[in-house]
């Protein structure tokens, strides 16, 4: 097949699957991406996380070589992606921001006609679309025109053309956006199952830190078109993150408050859901703040010691970048 | 390359007039003008029809309209349903996209001059039928078959132009169809007005295209309209270009 050639290539490969040097795109005078260099290892889920109109979905673009950057450079498994942006192409798979399937065609027929695109055998095509359906669960429904089908079924359905001719790298640009909870869930169990037992890197832009944390396990932070962040999700929180204390009970008074804030060890206390969150400078000890409470009359009933989550990593990151 | 070509077609061939009310509008904007050249014009001429170039007006006629609903479906289509992007970041040339839809698009127009023109010719039999097989003329329906498929190709060129700088179906569909019928109809009243009006017009006419002689009319016409064709594939070649589309 295809695509176990182009496995075999990415195998013999040592370096990064993707690699960008000062990589940046103008449209007009708004810079999307602004310098960008950062390397994603093969093998992996790389997260790359920024708000709206950070320049997640132009970064994909220019790896794919959709559009020419300004200046840097970039390469993907290996090629250049403007001279060789063709071969590029030829092995990555992408899930872009909408699914991009024929809605009056049925979900076998957009599955059959890109893998006559990847040049996909005859022989093979049948049973490779058909295990794809059959790992998604919709080969019950593959005969019926895709207009019919819910949103998470069509993302499924695109989620499977981009590993259709088993891409050693595929793009996936927020692929749970819109998506309700339960379907979000069930790609991303898809996802990471796919993932995994097809050893296929794969670079996931998403807002959704929940879904990083749970698919990532490296990386990046964008903002504005610039790189704010990169690494393992638990280095970031280490870094960036200060560590905190959740404390559930009540009597928790202004007074109260006010005194935990004067304490040199606190930088920050914060109400959530009728506890608190006391952020910590350095790994300080909890035992003299919830005696300090206790004496002030409030009643404690939990006091439970964490990291911060990757989304107080990724507002720390946008609140310093303001 | 032929292989990608092809592939579009079979694609495209798939997904024709399978968008919400596009075969219904196909079918309403085709139903007046090809009932007129397949079966009012042949009941009326007779022998005519297939012993003169009337016939041709089959070959402008459904062309324009065929290709002028296909071509929009197939390029400004892929923008308004999304799905543009995801194949162009796909291992396809863009010169195989352009020329797989380019292709489909000339062969539908081809295809149906060709079966109006067999349609013309069972209204022909039954309305005139007296014992012998009625046929075009060898020089006619070779003419016929040339100029459907150039005016196919000439139409495909335009809607492929005007495809790429619509947002929707529907914009590239009335920009295409105001560009092919306004001229031809402004230069047809224009022609008859001045026919009519201009005294010896007429012979003087008739005295070039007999001076020119029919076969070298129609080859100097073709050859315009292979031209004009070639000028505008060349144009879409240049304008149909990821980094572009990946912009609009």
């Amino acid at each position: 097949m295809a695509g176990t050639l182009e496995w075999d290539e990415l195998a013999g490969r040592t370096g990064p699957a993707i690699r960008t040097e000062n990589l940046t795109r103008d449209f007009g005078r708004v810079r999307a991406v602004d310098n960008l260099s950062l390397e994603v290892p093969p093998g992996i889920v790389f997260g790359f996380l920024g708000p709206n109109a950070s320049g997640k979905t132009t970064t994909i673009n220019l790896l794919l070589g959709l559009l020419e950057p300004g200046s840097g450079r970039a390469e993907v498994l290996g090629f250049d992606t403007c001279a060789q942006a063709d071969e590029v192409r030829a092995r990555a798979g992408a899930l872009l921001e909408h699914d991009g399937l024929y809605e009056q065609m049925s979900a076998w027929d957009n599955l059959e006609f890109y893998a006559r695109i990847w040049h996909i055998p005859r022989a093979e095509r049948a049973a490779r679309i058909e295990e794809l359906l059959r790992q998604m669960e919709v080969w019950d429904r593959r005969e019926e025109r895709v207009a019919t089908w819910s949103r998470g079924m069509k993302q499924k359905l695109a989620l499977a053309r981009a590993l259709l001719h088993r891409p050693p790298l595929v793009f996936l640009d927020e692929p749970t956006a819109g998506l309700d909870v339960v379907s979000a869930a069930g790609l991303r169990e898809d996802l990471a199952a796919l993932a995994a037992r097809e050893g296929v890197t794969v670079f996931l832009t998403t807002h959704n830190m929940t879904e990083a944390e749970k698919l990532c396990q490296r990386v990046a932070v964008i903002r504005q078109g610039k790189l704010l962040a990169v690494g393992h999700p638990d280095d970031l929180r280490t870094h960036t993150g200060s560590p905190q204390v959740e404390i559930n009970g009540s009597g928790f008074s202004e007074q109260v408050l006010d005194h935990l804030r004067a304490r040199p060890e606190v930088s920050a206390v914060e109400t959530r859901d009728g506890g608190l969150i006391v952020h910590l400078r350095g790994d300080a000890d909890t035992g003299p703040l919830v005696s300090l409470m206790v004496n002030e009359g409030a009643n404690i009933e939990e006091v439970r010691r964490g990291k911060a989550s990757l989304e107080d990593v990724f507002l720390t990151l946008m609140e310093e970048d303001r | 390359m032929i292989n990608d070509i092809l592939t579009v077609m079979w694609k495209e061939r798939k997904g024709i007039f399978r968008q919400r009310g596009s075969r219904t509008r196909a079918l309403l904007t085709m139903l007046v003008p090809v009932a007129m050249v397949a079966v009012y014009f042949p009941w009326q001429m007779g022998l005519g029809w297939v012993e003169t170039y009337w016939s041709l007006v089959a070959c402008v006629i459904v062309p324009m309209l065929t290709v002028g609903i296909t071509v929009p479906d197939a390029i400004a289509g892929e923008r308004e349903h999304h799905t543009l992007a995801t194949l162009l970041a796909s291992r396809l040339s863009d010169r195989a996209i352009l020329f797989g839809k380019f292709g489909l698009a000339v062969t539908y127009g081809w295809v149906s001059t060709v079966v109006v023109l067999i349609l013309a010719l069972v209204t022909l039999h039954i309305a005139h039928w007296d014992g012998e097989i009625m046929f075009y003329q060898p020089s006619i329906f070779l003419t016929d078959l040339l100029f459907g498929f150039l005016i196919s190709t000439l139409v495909t060129g335009l809607g492929v132009l005007f495809s790429l700088r619509s947002a929707t179906v529907q914009e590239a569909q009335q920009m295409l169809m105001a560009v092919v019928m306004f001229p031809p109809l402004v230069l047809g009243v224009l022609g008859t007005f001045l026919l009519g009006q201009v005294a010896g017009l007429r012979q003087t006419v008739g005295d070039v295209v007999s001076a020119i002689g029919g076969t070298q009319l129609v080859l100097i016409v073709a050859g315009v309209l292979l031209l004009l064709s070639l000028l505008l594939l060349a144009t879409a070649m240049a304008r149909f270009r990821r980094s572009r589309l990946t912009m609009s």
